[in-house]
């Protein structure tokens, strides 16, 4: 019987990952989902409108959840429900609580006070809650109903911050930088498909196509000094500026190139779309979709609204039908969240082995290697679908290849776990791919995670070299310095450490630190070969490449300390320890230096987390150094 | 073997020494890469990596505090080689780490002739212009050229050093002394007319300093700026002096014409230039952006390489991870300017490029059989487990 409990776990796990697979179907009438996979060109990339609404919403808010602490229901059902009502009910949409402000200085500077803050709750339990702090009492998102009436203040604090090196700005700078740009991206979402100040935008398109053929003449005939009707005259260049004007604030692509343009690359937004009708003489289909739909979803419509999607979609779909193929497999990945749900089940893999020492060896263990198993295998494809969409290998900026490293680490674990059977691995899994995937989550919050590559890393062979092979050097040395501080901790504060176990995990991180040294030398060398290619340098002394030659000497220096005797178990672990802060400077310290070729991904909220993080490192290098009666795991003997 | 020697040899070959050595080599590369945020990549190669003590300046005394990298590079060459002779023998089981320390050898090697040998200079071409010259990234030269000939220019350049020592300079071609007065190291240039009435009084007596003068700034480390030395130069004749002009390295700056002895004559400060036997034109400048953003999505120069003897004449397209490598020199595609119509190709000269390429290859191979070994024995280790104990 026991034997099949780790079998059970492994069918729940199994079940847990196969129910994000099918998202529960919205209770809306309104096909939002295929609303969703329509096509938008942003940041050089073709993405459904899905991504658009996501990614905005973390960036302005750090989650895709649009609701307020007061009353807990969500204000919409999906992200892309949001988008739909900037889209087209702006009125609607300024009143979401979708900016984040934390600053207590931008805070009284927008005019909202603490009482304004301050969230009241109507149950007596839930006030007692939020008094125990389960629940927040003071809110941290606002809508843009609540800031726009400073927002000409915060215009003039911006022009005063954007001068200032992002490195030395104050808190309050920043928070008002990047306040000032998640209000431009705002505006730019307002614009994308119709202007945010009209309430019937397809009545005023039939106008305007009605009104072409006569309006472009007249318009002719007032350049040329002719008599001609001058209301009609007037009204066309109303119109122009009007579209102008919409051109000019967004940057978001959402018309697809006319039949007869052969650049697939030629998208428009609906402004120039609509200026260029001046020319051709007629509207673009496009934008009449965009502005029908507008005209459905306003008037709560929801047969002509779901007709209206398809018609539009399989009109796009003749020119391009593996993109919309690949935006509605985004939409698919992007609501089954593989990387959330592989969190879960690190979490829960990483409890279940550290109790597996303590009890019930066989079927904790057992489970536990399942639950990693699943859970590298959902990240697997996870990477493998972001892969497919972007068309490159697996690490292309900072974000992915935290997803790597984790990748990279676990896959370790599971090749020592198989050897070992002795839940080592599954801790030490559980460990780096949750927290792999938290800073992953955290490097998400600046927007869309599947970036194009700036010219000088455009090169799908040495990225699929020298970059994913450097990467797994530093999966390998994270992995050796978590072992060690399984070591450090179970051997120092518990009795569970016995020798074999103890041997045992001496043999991985040395191991590991054989696999480490060998993948960090051949990757940064094929980085020097690279940069002997694109720079003509095989060396620059880039603070990128001293940081992964760095890693290379430190992991040499290890094998060379064990080899001559230096070091025996303790000193291995403590070095492997410090394994962790070098690499992690490689990682993320030398780009917040902003120097070098390579600080392709700058991230200046991450210091206090990697200074943090040093100081937790050398903490434990100080508790692996202690003498050795002070290891409860080595005391009795 | 006498005492010493043993000692020398087993100070040499200890293991103790090479954790030492990696461990000093990990400490001043890290400080190297943070003392980048203020002196500039090329600075920081020469203070931390080209040098044998890394100098502290206490007042104006410079103090050795550190080891530099040709000390720690040097020493590590000496461990290896002496551990190599001394300890290992050539075996099938050590054959890896062989391969390994040879190949490091040669690394070190290599680092250190690149740092001998490399030069780099910048060639930067507007559109439908030919050149057959291009610039150092930071030195600079005071040239006099005569132009009385119009089928050639007689040229005598004087490098930026002998114009900052400030002393006077005869040279056999030029039939007066140049004498620098006042020399910036690098500089800013302002305009000297009616609405700067408080301007300060110039030394220059003659040319564009009439109009403009130059104010000292500090010296930059900046990756993606230039230090622009300006000097105001005297030239003087056997009959007394002819003139004072301001000249300035700033590429915006031209150079002065003047007449002496019935010959013409120009001076300029430039970039310290390097001819090459052929000439280069730039046929077209792309950058091609991705669609509706401003990040790049590629470079590319169109080029028409032409050599005098008519061996070459050909097109070639330079682009980002595409270089063109001709006569010794490497062409790559650095950057661009003046609103996508100018390309900034950088030129290097690297003899001894390959030996990285041969270094790595061996090092690689040895860590893989190395390692291998370790692996398979581990395997075999564990394998006969089971049997025993059935």
């Amino acid at each position: 019987m026991k034997k099949f409990i780790p079998l059970f776990v492994l069918l729940l796990g199994v079940l847990y990952l196969g129910r994000t697979l099918f998202p529960e179907r919205s209770a809306s009438p309104f096909n939002l989902t295929a609303f969703g996979e329509l096509p938008v060109l942003l940041n050089g990339r073709l993405k459904p409108l899905d991504t658009v609404a996501r990614s905005s919403l973390m960036q302005f808010q750090g989650r895709q959840r649009v609701s307020d602490p007061a009353d807990r229901a969500p204000r919409v059902n999906s992200p892309t429900e949001w988008l739909v009502n900037v889209f087209f009910i702006s009125s609607k949409a300024d009143s979401y609580p979708v900016f984040r402000i934390d600053s207590p200085d931008l805070l009284s500077l927008l005019g909202i006070s603490e009482e304004d803050a301050k969230v009241s709750y109507a149950s007596s339990s839930k006030q007692f809650m939020a008094v125990l702090g389960f629940l927040p009492s003071t809110r941290s998102r606002f809508s843009y109903e609540k800031i726009a009436p400073k927002i000409p203040e915060l215009e003039r604090q911006a022009k005063l911050a954007n001068p200032i090196d992002s490195a030395v700005r104050t808190p309050f700078q920043k928070a008002v930088v990047q306040l000032y740009g998640s209000l431009v991206q705002y505006q730019q979402l307002k614009h994308t498909l119709a202007p945010p100040t009209t309430d019937d935008f397809l009545a005023e398109l039939l106008r305007f196509q009605k009104l072409l053929p006569t309006g472009i003449a007249a318009v002719r005939a007032k350049q040329a000094g002719q008599p001609h009707d001058t209301a009609t005259a007037q009204a066309m260049i109303e119109l122009g500026q009007r579209y102008l004007f919409m051109s000019e604030v967004t940057s978001i692509l959402a018309v697809p190139p006319a039949s007869g343009v052969a650049d697939d690359q030629a998208w428009s937004t609906t402004g120039q779309s609509l200026l260029s009708a001046f020319q051709r003489g007629s509207v673009d289909s496009s934008v009449l979709a965009y502005a029908g739909l507008g005209y459905a979803w306003r008037q709560n419509q929801p047969e002509q609204f779901n007709q209206l999607v398809d018609l539009y979609r399989s009109q796009i779909e003749k020119r391009f039908q593996l993109q919309l193929q690949k935006t509605r497999a985004e939409v698919r990945f992007n609501a089954a969240e593989p990387f959330y749900a592989s969190m879960t089940l690190y979490v829960f893999a990483f409890l279940f082995a550290i109790v597996s020492w303590l009890k019930w060896p066989e079927i904790l263990g057992r489970s536990a290697f399942y639950l990693i198993l699943l859970a590298w295998l959902a990240t697997t494809a996870g990477i493998a679908t972001r892969m497919w969409l972007e068309g490159r290998p697996p690490v292309t900026n900072l974000y992915s290849s935290a997803l790597f490293i984790g990748w990279g680490s676990v896959g370790l674990c599971l090749i020592l776990e198989a050897i070992y059977q002795n839940a080592i691995g599954s801790v030490a899994a559980g460990l780096t791919g949750f927290a792999t995937l938290l800073i992953a989550h955290h490097l998400s919050l600046t927007g869309d995670t599947l970036e194009m590559m700036r010219a000088v890393l455009d090169s799908n062979f040495w990225l699929a070299t020298h970059v994913v092979i450097v990467t797994i050097g530093y999966s390998a040395t994270f992995l050796a310095g978590f072992l060690a501080i399984i070591y450090i901790l179970r051997g120092g504060f518990t009795r569970s450490l016995d020798p074999a176990s103890a041997e045992a995990l001496g043999r991985m991180v040395y191991g590991i630190i054989c696999f480490a040294t060998l993948f960090s030398f051949v990757g940064t060398v094929l980085g020097g070969i690279w940069a002997d290619q694109s720079w003509g340098r095989f060396w620059g002394w880039d603070p990128k490449e001293n940081g992964a030659l760095i890693i290379v000497l430190w992991n040499a220096l290890i094998l060379h300390a064990r080899w001559g005797g230096l070091i025996k178990a303790r000193g291995l672990m403590a070095l492997a320890v410090f394994g962790n802060v070098v690499t992690s400077w490689s990682w993320f310290g030398t780009n917040m230096l902003g120097v070098g070729l390579h600080s392709y991904g700058f991230t200046d909220s991450a210091f206090m987390a990697l200074i943090l993080f040093v100081a937790s490192q050398l903490a434990l290098i100080a508790l692996a150094v202690r003498p050795l009666t002070k290891w409860r795991s080595f005391q009795s003997r | 073997m006498n005492d010493l020697l043993r000692q020398f040899r087993d100070f040499f070959v200890s293991l103790k020494l090479t954790v030492v050595l990696i461990a000093l080599s990990i400490v001043l590369i890290f400080a190297a890469t943070l003392d980048q945020v203020n002196l500039g990549i090329w600075a920081v190669q020469q203070k931390y990596f080209h040098s044998l003590f890394v100098l502290w300046r206490i007042g104006d005394i410079p103090v050795p505090i550190f080891p530099g990298g040709y000390l720690i590079g040097g020493f590590l060459l000496v461990n290896l080689i002496i551990a190599q002779v001394y300890r290992f023998k050539f075996t099938a089981k050590k054959s890896g780490i062989w391969l390994t320390h040879i190949g490091l050898i040669l690394l070190l090697i290599g680092e250190l002739l690149t740092g001998l040998w490399q030069e780099e200079f910048a060639l930067r071409l507007d559109e439908g212009e030919t050149k057959n010259f291009s610039e150092s990234y930071r030195s600079n030269e005071l040239a006099i050229i005569e132009t009385t000939d119009p089928k050639f220019d007689e040229v005598v350049a004087i490098p930026e050093k002998f114009v900052a020592q400030g002393e006077p300079i005869q040279q056999a071609k030029l039939p007066f002394r140049v004498v620098p007065k006042i020399y910036y190291p690098n500089a800013t240039l302002a305009a000297r007319d009616a609405n700067t009435p408080n301007a300060a009084p110039t030394p220059a007596t003659t040319g564009i300093g009439l109009q403009a003068s130059a104010t000292p700034l500090p010296l930059t480390y900046k990756q993606n700026e230039r230090n622009a030395p300006a000097a105001y130069i005297e030239l003087a004749g056997p009959e007394g002096p002819i003139g004072t002009w301001l000249v300035s390295a700033d590429p915006r700056f031209p150079p002065q014409s003047f007449a002496y002895a019935g010959r013409t004559w120009k001076i300029a400060f430039r970039f310290e230039r390097s001819y090459k036997p052929y000439s280069l034109t730039l046929l077209k400048f792309s950058h091609d952006r991705y669609a509706g953003t401003e990040i790049p999505k590629n470079f590319s120069s169109r080029i028409r390489l032409n050599s005098p003897d008519g061996r070459d004449d050909r097109e070639v397209l330079i682009y980002m991870n595409n270089p063109l490598r001709y006569a010794g020199l490497t062409f790559y595609q650095a950057g661009f300017e003046n609103d996508d119509k100018t390309t900034i190709l950088q030129v290097v000269r690297n003899p001894s490029w390959q030996l990285p390429y041969i270094s790595c290859a061996l090092m690689t191979l040895g860590l893989i059989v190395q390692f291998g070994i370790h692996l398979v024995a581990f395997i075999a280790r564990r394998r006969p487990a089971p049997s025993v104990v059935a």
